[in-house]
């Protein structure tokens, strides 16, 4: 197999309402590739269509959510072809994901083993001793102490980091191909944070996974990934490696972005704010979705909304300062 | 946690006194027993004798008085009409309302859990519409309505149950399901929601994103969890289940505590009312009791608002 492990083209997500007269585009025209052992960050305010980017590429969409238009081409093949029983046999074989709130996504009347050998009973057909013993194995892989004891407890006897460790491990028990995490540590404390994040680095290296985080926090991006994508009122504004675009964005709101971030040894008085408040995915602006709060607003930017134009060496961005004339 | 219990206790002994005041005033509207317990045309000084007999003549007041003097010592008096004690004929009628209250609970049960797991999978499709349907009829027909057009279809048309009388499980069949069925209804409604609830949450998310058959996330993750609530709603519901069969068991000829209820409001057996009554709301003021006990061992915050 040539070509990237995950190539997402012209993807369109649309949320419909129950009359069908209002239409959310949550995801718009978003193109995206992934190699394998890769990290992709994907950064956004809130209800910029982060989740349900995530939730598009696992087909596992709310009742109201059509997929519009687009390829997800994973491996080769196209998930959008895929029926709804291959689609099972990939999510949590080979595409798995931790949810945002880990500290909910256990079951609280089965036990830790119950639910990490689960996906390996299922999937692989393991027998239950074998797929138990895998179970242990994976808890000590996550770095829970006296696995052979936790194995047999259930989700409230543990803490919140454990249990975080622990929907890391069901998420790598079938020695997946891509890990999507979601805001994986928002609901944690930081110092836990930080282990958290290092055992999903850890994890990624060990066992060869693309990893796409999704996070509203640039410093950990700059940390965990190798390319980042931003999204902003459901399309992909800038793409490109993190260095990149951290030395050099291109777009206004990825400049403002990075203004928004405290950084250490920073002689400004006061950070940037970005001014304003996110559109409202349903009503989005006319023209480019940014130009209320662009600093560098155009008459152009308010009726036409810029196509992706490539800056640099795989850096691309949606907005009418870059293409190649203005530049 | 103990002031909590106290006070909890402290109420439920208000609520079954005036329960005992409510059901001594409200029985002695209805009429005078003695005018049923003598022979037709017996003369004022019969009935006077009668009364004197029963301390039917005494001020209210005082027979309130003993009658709740008697209580504390468990003596409900004797019945007008059987002339036993009433407490021992309580009991005697008791094992009959179980085991119709245990047979519906059966039936609420057996509909009622998996029409609400279907409408909640099915949510806003036609199987939930007619799950809807259903539980609209189950609340709003009236239980002896339901068991007369039973008896109508079953006994009259097709001879195929028993009218009425106890003794078979045949005898069971019609009364079980006429008390019941309000009762599945209960219990569909709430299975449904619970179980909409549960499948929004995150763990159902996770069972789905491991590539779970869908059958597996609802069978194990979501059912088990549903469950819990439809579970405590159907131990008071079957508390509650004796001691409101008194028209299914009228209907039915059914020999329990509801059936023993009714004759004694039609003699204006005044102590076997006031026992039936004060008997079966001791009963459900305890099982709620209870039920608020243990949710506030489980839920802290209500134990300490207590």
């Amino acid at each position: 197999m040539t070509g990237p492990l995950l190539d997402i083209r012209r993807l369109s997500t649309h949320y419909v309402s129950a009359r069908g007269t209002r239409v959310t585009r949550a995801v718009d025209d978003v193109s995206l590739s992934l190699d394998q052992g890769q990290t992709l960050g994907i950064v956004g305010e809130s209800g910029s269509g982060k989740t349900t980017l995530a939730l598009t590429l696992l087909r596992m969409l709310p009742p109201a959510a059509r997929i519009v238009s687009g390829e997800m081409l994973f491996e080769g093949s196209d998930l959008l072809k895929k029926r709804e029983g291959e689609m099972r046999r990939i999510r949590g074989k080979r595409i798995a994901m931790i949810l945002q709130d880990p500290m909910m996504s256990l079951n609280p009347l089965f036990t830790v083993g119950d639910q990490v050998a689960e996906p390996i009973r299922v999937h692989e057909g393991a027998p239950r001793r074998t797929a138990w013993r895998r179970a242990t194995e994976l808890l000590k892989a996550v770095r829970i102490a006296a696995p052979e004891r936790r194995v047999r407890e259930y989700p409230h006897q543990l803490s919140g980091g454990m249990r975080q460790r622990i929907v890391g491990a069901i998420a790598i028990s079938c020695e997946p191909k891509i890990l999507i995490a979601d805001e994986p540590t928002t609901s944690l404390d930081l110092t836990i944070q930080a282990q958290y994040l290092k055992l999903l680095r850890d994890l990624q290296r060990s066992h060869n996974l693309a990893l796409i985080f999704i996070t509203h926090n640039l410093g950990i991006v700059a940390k965990m990934c190798d390319q980042v994508a931003v999204m902003y009122a459901g399309r992909l504004v800038e793409a490109g490696p993190v260095k990149q675009i951290y030395n050099a964005p291109a777009h206004p709101y990825t400049q403002a972005l990075l203004e928004s971030i405290p950084r250490l040894g920073d002689s400004r008085q006061r950070l940037t704010a970005i001014e304003g408040q996110p559109p409202d995915p349903a009503s989005p602006p006319p023209g480019c979705a940014f130009h209320p709060r662009c600093p560098k607003v155009m008459d152009r930017c308010r009726s036409e909304a810029p196509p992706e134009f490539r800056v640099a060496d795989a850096q691309t961005s949606r907005c009418w300062l870059s293409t190649p004339a203005s530049r | 946690m103990k002031k909590f219990i106290i006070k909890r206790l402290g109420l439920a002994a208000i609520s079954l006194f005036l329960l005992s005041l409510t059901i001594f005033l409200l029985i002695r509207i209805s009429g005078d027993p003695a005018v049923l317990l003598a022979e037709p045309g017996a003369s004022a000084a019969d009935l006077e004798a009668i009364r004197t007999q029963f301390g039917l003549d005494r001020p209210l007041w005082i027979q309130y008085a003993s009658f709740i003097g008697h209580l504390f010592r468990a003596d409900f008096g004797q019945s007008f009409y059987y002339r036993t004690d009433v407490f021992e004929l309580y009991l005697s009628r008791l094992p009959a309302s179980l085991l119709l209250a245990a047979a519906a609970m059966l039936f609420s049960l057996v509909i009622g859990i998996p029409t609400g797991i279907i409408a909640a999978v099915r949510v806003n499709r036609w199987q939930d519409s007619i799950g809807k349907i259903f539980a609209l009829l189950g609340l709003s027909m009236p239980s002896f309505w339901v068991g007369l057009i039973m008896i109508l279809f079953f006994s009259v048309y097709l001879g195929w149950l028993p009218s009425s009388g106890s003794g078979t499980v045949l005898h069971l069949v019609m009364p079980a399901v006429a008390l019941g069925w309000v009762f599945a209804a209960a219990h569909m409604r709430l299975t449904r929601s619970s179980m909409l609830e549960v499948l929004g949450s995150e763990y159902v998310k996770l069972a789905r994103l491991k590539g779970l058959p869908e059958a597996l996330v609802i069978s194990k993750h979501a059912f088990k969890n549903a469950l819990i609530p439809v579970l405590t709603l159907a131990g008071v519901n079957l508390v509650i289940m004796v001691n409101v069969a008194v028209i299914v068991e009228t209907v039915f000829a059914w020999p329990g505590v509801g059936r023993l209820l009714f004759e004694g409001i039609a003699f204006r057996d005044f102590p076997v009312v006031q026992a039936s009554i004060l008997l079966g709301g001791t009963m459900i003021v305890l099982v709620n009791l209870l039920v608020d006990i243990l949710y506030a061992v489980i839920d802290p915050r209500i134990r300490y608002e207590g």
